[in-house]
């Protein structure tokens, strides 16, 4: 990882997590099966959940709170990486962001692991123990679709779409690595592309933002439940 | 006040979720100190986003209270917390209450195939279990169904 303000590289993480697992949450109720239903949900509160530890941290240095951080900034200030951001993704398109983001977010957080500050380094380490089920469920789902002509099909047609969105979760030091091991998996090239970078935001987050933070901005004095 | 006597209080403190186990058999409480009337309590949370983290804090707070010390609980969110912390005995009683335990986490990277193994069924005792789903109710399970009595079953996830 290139030397950079710490609670900017936790804010990336903690928009990718969260804004993801708000995406992956949108399956609760109408996945194709119960399984799918269950796991889409399950992945949706651990990525949550490794978002508000990343913003506590982040929050402690930046003298601020992690709900601040999470629902009080405006959508251009989020620092997701555009692949989460997309919505409405039909299942192919689902699988293949989900394996995507899971096998760059395993690259990121091996790169943490080995960071010298100990508690970005163990908070990685922490993570990684669950993101483990998150990437055996996403492989899972690569061999199934590999297995038929029109499963391969889809999964490649997706797999291109999302691709340039897919480099642009990494820093540029990390993604010669994202590209060997996906086109290992794959079995073929993957195109040469610009990476959509972070910066720039998809239309669909300001809906997601809407959502998101609706109960928090008509409560302004804070809600209780 | 000894640690002792603290670390007995909080023994008698069951996992929110899974009523059955104590969050000392989970092995989630890290270390406890006393000074003077101040008992300091590190532990960290199974899985990050466990609705529990926030109960599991209070009671040991209320605990501690009631040994009349004052509590100060640190949540530590590092790699200090594998399920090869789960202590026999907490696994002993998970597998009574229906809960496969966890396996031993793999010193390698953890492969898929290794979790559709045919763990024990806590009912009858038969290997003829699969995996029926990587994920389950809460973030901590997995679940299982064994072919020889027909009963699906709940398996702590091994990280």
């Amino acid at each position: 990882m290139p030397a950079r303000p710490r609670a900017e590289l936790l804010l990336e993480l903690a928009d990718d997590e969260l804004v993801l697992g708000w995406r992956n949450s949108e399956w609760t109720g109408i996945a194709p099966f119960l399984e799918e239903d269950v796991a889409f949900s399950s992945i949706a509160q651990n990525e949550i959940g490794h978002a508000r530890a990343l913003y506590e941290l982040a929050a402690a240095e930046l003298g601020t709170t992690a709900d601040e951080l999470a629902f009080d900034r405006s959508p251009d200030d989020y620092r997701s990486a555009p692949l989460v951001e997309l919505r409405r993704l039909e299942w192919a398109r689902t699988i293949a962001r989900h394996w995507l983001y899971e096998t760059a977010d395993e690259i990121r957080l091996a790169a943490l692991k080995a960071a010298a500050d100990p508690e970005v380094a163990g908070l990685a380490a922490k993570m990684d123990r669950e993101e483990a089920y998150h990437r055996m469920h996403a492989e899972m789902w690569v061999d199934r679709l590999l297995s038929t002509e029109e499963g391969r099909e889809r999964l490649d047609e997706a797999i291109d779409e999302l691709w340039p969105y897919a480099l642009g979760v990494l820093d540029g030091g990390l993604r010669a690595q994202l590209r060997a091991r996906a086109e290992e998996r794959l079995g073929r090239a993957l195109p040469e592309v610009e990476p959509i970078e972070r910066g720039r935001h998809e239309a669909d987050l300001a809906e997601l933002w809407e959502e998101m933070t609706m109960v928090r901005r008509s409560a302004p004095a804070g809600a209780q439940w | 006040m000894t640690t002792e006597e603290v670390w007995e209080a909080l023994a008698g403190i069951p996992d929110p979720e899974i009523p059955v186990i104590s969050i000392v058999d989970l092995g989630v409480v890290k270390d406890v100190a006393v000074d003077d009337r101040t008992v300091t309590v590190d532990f960290t949370p199974t899985f990050m986003g466990c609705p529990a983290l926030d109960a599991m804090k209070r009671a040991m707070e209320a605990a501690i209270a009631d040994l009349g010390a004052e509590p100060d609980v640190h949540v530590r969110l590092d790699d200090s917390w594998s399920t090869d912390d789960i202590t026999a005995e907490g696994r002993e009683k998970l597998r009574a209450a229906g809960f496969a335990p966890p396996t031993a986490r793999p010193a390698e990277r953890m492969e898929l195939v290794q979790l559709q193994r045919g763990f024990r069924c806590p009912y009858c005792g038969s290997t003829s279990t699969r995996l029926e789903n990587l994920f389950g109710p809460t973030p901590c399970r997995s679940i299982r169904y064994c072919d020889d009595c027909r009963q699906p079953f709940e398996q702590f996830k091994t990280i």
